[in-house]
């Protein structure tokens, strides 16, 4: 029964992806969406009930599918684990999921293309629940680069372009960078522990018997970290993500802000009881997170391009989600992963109906004036900004709040910098906004007649993720935490005392809705006060630019590792390649060249071999008799 | 039923295909080799029964050679390899029109008979003969049938030729000197053989230098890149198919278990090496023109990390480069394949001068990518497990063998993604590119289906190849 419920949770994406890539040109238009969300929507079933089942048991549910292969000290099976944690995941993963296949029934409509699409959206949900059920790190780690796949496939959806190209094979190599740091990880895991199933691992360090190798564990998560990074987009390694953009934009809802880029913490959180075991790793996750938090947040400042925008918030939330795992709150971090699906698809769909219908203008400087348009996108879009901003009552409040908490009673300074990174999520998240949808619309004539609000398949889901964004954050209301209980069996230690209401927290969530004023306040005086517009490309000077050009890290990136990487390429191609060929041949050239002098002695001429036998003979002569 | 009938087989179909005539001669030589990979599945299902399958006879009184072909696990899953491949490149060949058919297609069965003679022969004279004779057949197909400019190619080939030729003399040397000491060539008495470590370390180089220069390991690998070129793809795909594959199966069948000592001893020169292959290959590889060339570079870098698992001298090294071994075997002879679908209809190698073929034939860009992800190494392809188990075994070793030789799927990724992109995405090409027929289409699906296959099931290879490397490694011990 289990079994049989597990299989189809995996398989009918895996099926709908099968069939939309063989039969879906066939099947026509329609029939190849709803076949893709139907697929979404049995997984999105089955997870529930298996949810409900958890939930009342509290037992998590392990299968047995098949062994998979074998290594001299352990063996790898295919194990599907369902947890609390992995039944979480996968509620929005399929939940949201389905929500974006249905979105784009409609928003992918003209492509003709489309059942290749879906085909691949499909094969991404069979990948990431792949990589939240597996129950060994190998089984994650086919989900984690089968998502990596799939999102090259949908980055480079539209593969006549080379640039977006270019960025589907950036994220993929960028994440392979992260997947070595991923793999070096499994094989310390693995040489420590003798296996690589979570459960096991766990009961092993529980038992204390993970003391004698501590140092490994050290290089372990760090390894592990660094593959979180690839795959959540990180200081050093996202620079990816914005790229990713290039994609439609249900896939950058779906993969590059809800679920995938969530993959990262996924994993920390799935082993939290091993990186609980290395204050100095904990320390750089939390580095890292507050840094890039700060320096993608401050990139989004002065970004123009509408998803380039919500790309670098992406960014800056994950890094907060790290900040929380650095500082061992897991299941903050796991809340706010949560809250962010919520509020960031929405954004994200959002942003797609307003593309849509400015037929694919993606410029805020060219929008304006949408808000008596496009009420819904209008709306919905609003509340997803006021629960990014952390404004209460809405989701995005509580789980920030709780993550500037932690940090607060962590250390000081990274709660400062988290809390200046939240400021300009405000401001940047309004500047959106206002460029958007307030004032007069900026567009051409041709773009102004044809205004209007989606269709019904894109509010939709539009109005569920709006509603999920107003209320998600009762899922973990400060002090009594229906998420922090359920949640609680995964975790090696208790949950955090910080969760209890005491007057330090009601100031910090005072001071924390405070700064998202202000930031709101300071957009509203820029671009609704004064009607600022953001400058053309050319007009941006100075520090500014800087900024605008993201402080120059991909050139630098090319500068430093692509382009010596090409020049070391074809130096060994045009030198050393034909220098080693040159030795080689120099040896024949050398056994050629002797045998060609001594074929001159083979002339033929009995005058010359006369004079050699007389010369030879004196020669013994002269030897025999003088030198010896 | 022993073994010597899949020996049979492909001699016969050598010759019947040499007497069919040229109508029929690739038919006959397609029958032969299926029916010579039937008859290598038989023998795997005697052998999965207990049966003994092997085959010994006196062959010459002085010098004492056996005509003896030994049947084990490891030489089973070689021989499939061997017969599996065949029959799929012998088709593959089927859309071109090579001149003299009966001659190619005698001279590819008469290969895939030396082949399998050099996985089989359990004596070290016989074994030589059919190391040996396997080069004579590749030589005439590079040099008859190849691409470009005659005397280019010429100079290509007979430098292989010679070049490899000459590495073996040193091996041969090794047998005689070894034949002295033990009075036969056999395996198991050379195993037994006592020599001192001195003795050892030589046989060990002369060995090495054959087999380095057949795989071939840096930097002995300058015949690789131009004969893959300038052969025709049949013979590309039976050299980096099949026949590399033999030095890395004379490897752990010779070289390790006679010279255990000097191998330990060597290891890490030896593995360093290989490492450093699998980043030069991959980094040469970046930035080729030509698209066979690129996958020379490819196939460069992979078999350093094989050869890399080979000289761990652990289970894990040896399990997971027999597996890549396989996997490699099929995923680059599907790889060559693509490059010849695309030169059949576009009559060129350089990737600048491709481009725009996916929105053409999307049936064939899915195939090619499914293939180049394979190459790369994605887990649930078989190149996955092979690879994993490498890297875990230089893991074992040591922690910065196992991150250097992991760049590979960085690099990997790097210059496959990029000459994808180059080759098959992009602005519609204005050339059109007829679809996939069915018998390129019947060789494609074979090896995706394949890879993707053993990539989820891989435990009947991992177990029928177990035994062998417990006793390769018992000898090494």
């Amino acid at each position: 029964m289990e079994t049989g419920l597990v299989l189809l949770l995996l398989l009918a994406p895996f099926v709908g992806f099968l069939t939309n890539i063989f039969l879906g040109k066939q099947l026509g238009k329609n029939a190849s969406g709803y076949l893709g969300s139907l697929a979404v929507i049995v997984s999105f079933v089955v997870t529930t009930v298996f949810f409900l089942q958890v939930s009342a048991s509290k037992q998590p549910i392990t299968v047995h599918l098949f062994d998979w292969f074998t290594l001299d000290s352990f063996n790898v099976n295919f194990d599907i684990l369902l947890d609390q944690l992995s039944l979480l995941w996968l509620m929005f993963v399929t939940g949201i999921g389905s929500l974006i296949h249905i979105y784009s029934i409609s928003y992918m409509h003209d492509d003709e293309n489309i059942h290749k699409f879906f085909s691949y959206l499909n094969l991404f949900i069979f990948f990431m629940i792949t990589l939240v059920v597996g129950s060994n790190l190998l089984i994650m780690f086919i989900g984690w680069e089968g998502v990596g796949l799939c999102s090259y496939l949908l980055i480079g959806f539209w593969y006549k372009n080379q640039d977006y190209n270019d960025a589907a094979k950036k994220a993929f190599i960028m994440n392979r960078i992260g997947d070595l740091g991923f793999l070096v990880g499994i094989f310390i895991i693995g040489y420590v522990f003798n296996t690589l199933d979570f459960m096991t691992i766990k009961q092993a360090v529980l038992a204390g018997e993970a003391k004698a190798n501590l140092a490994w564990i050290g290089i372990a998560t760090l390894c592990l970290f660094i593959g979180a990074c690839g795959k959540s987009a990180q200081i050093p390694l996202y620079t990816w993500l914005p790229d990713a953009m290039a994609g439609p934009t249900p896939v950058s809802a779906l993969i590059h802000a809800a679920t995938m880029v969530t993959a990262g913490i996924f994993m920390i959180t799935r082993l939290n009881f091993l990186f609980d075991l290395t204050p100095d790793v904990q320390t750089v996750i939390a580095a890292v997170g507050v840094a890039t938090s700060v320096l993608a947040a401050s990139i989004g400042l002065m970004q123009n391009d509408i998803k380039k925008v919500l790309a670098y918030s992406t960014v800056s939330q994950l890094g907060l989600m790290f900040l929380a795992l650095g500082l061992g709150a897991y299941e903050v971090a796991v809340f706010h992963v949560v809250t962010h699906a919520f509020f960031k698809a929405c954004l994200f769909l959002g942003s797609g109906s307003v593309i849509h219908a400015l037929h694919g203008e993606q410029d805020m400087r060219r929008m304006g004036g949408l808000k008596s348009v496009m009420t819904i996108t209008y709306t919905t879009f609003l509340i997803a900004t006021l629960a990014i901003s952390g404004i209460p009552p809405f989701a995005g409040f509580f789980s920030k709040d709780e993550i500037l908490m932690v940090a607060f009673h962590k250390d000081k300074v990274l709660w400062v910098l988290a809390s200046i990174a939240s400021i300009m999520t405000a401001f940047y998240m309004f500047r959106l906004l206002y460029l958007t949808f307030f004032k007069e619309f900026r567009g051409t004539e041709e773009q102004k007649h044809h205004l209007h609000e989606s269709p019904a398949l894109i509010t939709l889901p539009l109005i569920v993720l709006g509603i999920l964004s107003a209320v998600g954050g009762a899922l973990s209301i400060p002090g009594n935490s229906w998420l922090n209980n359920f949640l609680q069996p995964v975790f090696a230690h208790k949950a955090h005392a910080e969760h209890h209401l005491d007057n330090t927290a009601y100031m910090l969530m005072g001071l924390a809705v405070v700064g998202a004023l202000i930031g709101i306040g300071i957009a509203y005086s820029k671009y609704i006060k004064k009607g600022e517009i953001p400058a053309e490309d050319d007009q941006i000077t100075g520090f500014a630019n800087v900024v605008y050009q993201k402080y120059h890290v991909d050139e630098s990136y090319m500068r430093i590792f692509v382009k010596p990487i090409y020049a070391i390429s074809k130096f060994l191609r045009d030198y050393i390649e034909t220098g080693l060929s040159d030795i080689v041949f120099g040896f024949g050239n050398v056994a050629e060249g002797l045998s060609l002098q001594g074929k001159k002695l083979q002339n033929g001429n009995i005058g010359f071999y006369l004079f050699a036998f007389v010369f030879g003979l004196c020669s013994i002569v002269f030897y025999l008799f003088f030198l010896r | 039923m022993d073994v010597t009938i899949v020996l049979i087989l492909l001699l016969i179909g050598a010759l019947a295909t040499f007497f069919s005539g040229n109508a029929l001669a690739s038919k006959v030589a397609l029958f032969f080799s299926v029916a010579a990979l039937g008859a290598s599945l038989v023998i795997l299902n005697q052998f999965n029964q207990g049966i003994d399958c092997g085959f010994s006879a006196v062959w010459m009184k002085n010098p004492n050679v056996l005509f003896s072909l030994k049947v084990d696990g490891l030489a089973i899953a070689m021989i499939l390899l061997n017969t599996a491949l065949i029959p799929l490149i012998i088709l593959s060949s089927f859309g071109n029109n090579f001149s003299n058919p009966k001659n190619f297609y005698s001279l590819v069965m008469f290969m895939a008979f030396a082949m399998a003679g050099t996985f089989l022969a359990s004596d070290g004279f016989l074994y030589y003969i059919f190391w040996e004779l396997s080069l004579v057949p590749i030589y005439f197909i590079a040099l008859i049938w190849g691409n470009d400019d005659i005397a280019e190619r010429k100079k290509a080939v007979i430098k292989f030729f010679i070049y490899t030729f000459v590495g073996s003399l040193f091996m041969l040397a090794a047998f005689i000197y070894m034949y002295q000491k033990a009075g036969s060539f056999q395996l198991d008495k050379l195993y037994a053989l006592e020599l001192s470590s001195k003795e050892e370390f030589w046989i060990f180089l002369a060995f090495f230098l054959a087999y380095a220069i057949k795989i071939p390991l840096i930097p002995f690998h300058t015949w690789q890149a131009n004969v893959y070129q300038k052969a025709p793809t049949v013979g590309t795909m039976l050299l980096s198919g099949i026949m590399l594959k033999m030095g890395f199966y004379s490897v752990i069948r010779w070289q390790l278990p006679i010279a255990p000592n000097a191998a330990k001893e060597l290891q890490y020169f030896i593995i360093s090496l290989s490492i450093a292959g699998v980043i030069y290959g991959s980094i040469v590889a970046l930035k080729q023109k030509d698209l066979k060339r690129l996958l020379a570079y490819s196939s460069l870098a992979h078999v350093g990390l094989i050869a890399a698992g080979c000289y761990t001298l652990t289970v894990d090294g040896l399990r997971g480069a027999i597996l890549q071994m396989i996997a490699h075997g099929f995923v680059i002879v599907g790889l060559f394949f693509a490059a010849e679908i695309i030169y059949r209809r576009y009559e060129t190698r350089i990737i600048s001068e491709m481009g725009g073929i996916r929105q053409q034939t999307p049936k064939f860009a899915s195939m090619f990518m499914i293939l180049v992800l394979a190459s790369v190494a994605l887990p649930g392809t078989f190149n996955f497990i092979g690879e994993f188990t490498v890297l875990y075994s230089l893991f074992t070793k040591n922690i910065a063998l196992a991150v250097l030789g992991g760049t590979t799927i960085i690099l990997g990724a790097f210059y496959m993604l990029r000459m994808f992109q180059h080759a098959m995405l992009g602005e519609t090409n204005a050339k059109t590119f007829a679809d996939v027929t069915l018998t390129e289409g019947i060789v494609m699906v074979v090896i995706i289906g394949f890879l993707l296959f053993f990539g989820l099931f891989p435990k009947p290879i991992i177990e029928l190849i177990a035994p062998s490397i417990k006793e390769i490694l018992v000898h090494i011990k």
